[in-house]
C-alpha cells in the first residue's frame, strides 16, 4: 500500500499488547516520549482471548497515574485495528501526532534539555 | 493477607519534598499479593516520582529494593550496608513492615508509602476484601465459619440487627448482612441450632481493648 504516516512515531514490536505494563507505558515517558499509543488487535480478535482488553485496562490505569504525575494522562492512548487495516494506521498515527503536537512536548524532556 | 493501597502520588511526593536521595523499599509478601507494595509498584512509584521531581526542576536519586519481608529482621538486615546513604527510606509495606524498618534503623527516616486497609482475601483479581478484624478470640466455629465481628457492620455477636433488609446492610445496598451469611451458612450446614445458641457478651480486652497484643512462645525463644 505505501501508506504514509507520520515519521516521529517510533514503533516497538510485542508478541501482544497483553505483554504491556503500566511499566512499560510510563517508563516511555520518564525517558522523554511526548506521547504513546497502543495498537492491539480489534476486541473480540485476541489470539491470546483478553491480551488487548487487558492493555485497555493498563492503559486507563496508567493515563490516571500520568494525571497524578502531571504529564497528561492525554499523552497516552490505546486503539483498536486489525493487520489487515493499514489504512487506519496511518490514520492513527496522524491523529496521535496532532494531538501531540497540540499538547506540546513532554514536560519531563522539556526540562531535561534546559541546561 | 494483609491488604493495603498506594497513597495518592501528591501524598507520597510531599513527604519527601525536601529530600533529593530517596530509598525505596517493596515488601515480598501480602502487599505484593495486593499490588499494592512489590516490586513491580516499587517500579511504578519511583518512575513516577522520578517524573514528578524532573517536573518539578528537582531531580532526585532514587534506589528500589524489594526485601522477602519488612516484618523480619534478617530481611530488613540486608539494607544494613547501604541504607545510610539515603535521606529517606519510602517503606511499600504494611503498617508493620514500616515500623519495624524505623525499629531497626534508628537513624533513618522511614516514611509509608501506603495505606493499610484490613486483613482480608482476594475474591478475584483486582478485588479484595475484609474478613478478619483480629479481635483475638475466634468465634468462626459458633457461626459456620462466617465472622461476626468482620463481616457485619455493628460486629454483633446476635444478629442480624434491624438495619438487615433483602440479605444487605443498612449501611449499604452493596454490602451483605454478616447475619444474612451466618444463618444461610449454618442452615446449608444443617446446624441451624447453633444460631439459637445466644453468644455471650464478649470479652473485648483479648481486641484492641486491651492495648497492643502480643504472642510470646517461650519453647521458640533462643
Amino acid at each position: 500500500m505505501r501508506l504514509n504516516y507520520p515519521p516521529n512515531v517510533k514503533i516497538i514490536k510485542v508478541p501482544c499488547t497483553g505483554k504491556v505494563d503500566v511499566i512499560h507505558l510510563l517508563q516511555a515517558f520518564e525517558r522523554g516520549a511526548d506521547g504513546v499509543y497502543i495498537a492491539g488487535c480489534l476486541e473480540g480478535d485476541c489470539h491470546f482471548l483478553r491480551g488487548n482488553l487487558r492493555a485497555r485496562k493498563r492503559v486507563e490505569y496508567t493515563k490516571r497515574l500520568l494525571d497524578e504525575i502531571g504529564i497528561g494522562g492525554e499523552r497516552l492512548q490505546m486503539y483498536n485495528m486489525s493487520a489487515a487495516q493499514g489504512p487506519r494506521f496511518a490514520e492513527v498515527a496522524r491523529e496521535m501526532t496532532e494531538r501531540i503536537m497540540t499538547l506540546g512536548p513532554n514536560p519531563i524532556r522539556a526540562k531535561n534539555r534546559k541546561p | 493477607m494483609i491488604v493495603a493501597e498506594r497513597k495518592p502520588l501528591e501524598q507520597i511526593s510531599s513527604m519527601i519534598e525536601s529530600n533529593s536521595k530517596v530509598l525505596i523499599v517493596g515488601c515480598g509478601e501480602c502487599v505484593t499479593v495486593c499490588s499494592a507494595g512489590g516490586k513491580k509498584e516499587v517500579d511504578i512509584l519511583a518512575s513516577a516520582l522520578n517524573m514528578i521531581r524532573i517536573k518539578e526542576s528537582k531531580p532526585i536519586e532514587i534506589r528500589q529494593e524489594t526485601l522477602e519481608r519488612q516484618c523480619d529482621a534478617e530481611y530488613l538486615e540486608q539494607l544494613r550496608g547501604f541504607i545510610g546513604e539515603y535521606e529517606v527510606v519510602i517503606s511499600m509495606a504494611c503498617g508493620a513492615g514500616v515500623q519495624f524498618m524505623a525499629e531497626k534503623y534508628k537513624n533513618s527516616l522511614v516514611l509509608p508509602a501506603l495505606n493499610t486497609k484490613f486483613i482480608g482475601v482476594t475474591e478475584e483479581q483486582g478485588v479484595w476484601s475484609e474478613r478478619c478484624h483480629a479481635c483475638g478470640d475466634c468465634k468462626l466455629h459458633l457461626t459456620g465459619g462466617v465472622c461476626p465481628i468482620a463481616r457485619c457492620s455493628k460486629s454483633l455477636l446476635n444478629g442480624p440487627c434491624g438495619g438487615s433488609a433483602n440479605g444487605k446492610c443498612e449501611i449499604s445496598p452493596e454490602v451483605v448482612c454478616g447475619w444474612q451469611l451466618i444463618i444461610e451458612r449454618l442452615s446449608d450446614l444443617g446446624q441451624l441450632e447453633k444460631y439459637e445458641e445466644i453468644i455471650p457478651i464478649n470479652d473485648w480486652s483479648t481486641n484492641r481493648d486491651g492495648g497492643p497484643r502480643k504472642v510470646v512462645r517461650e519453647d521458640l525463644r533462643l
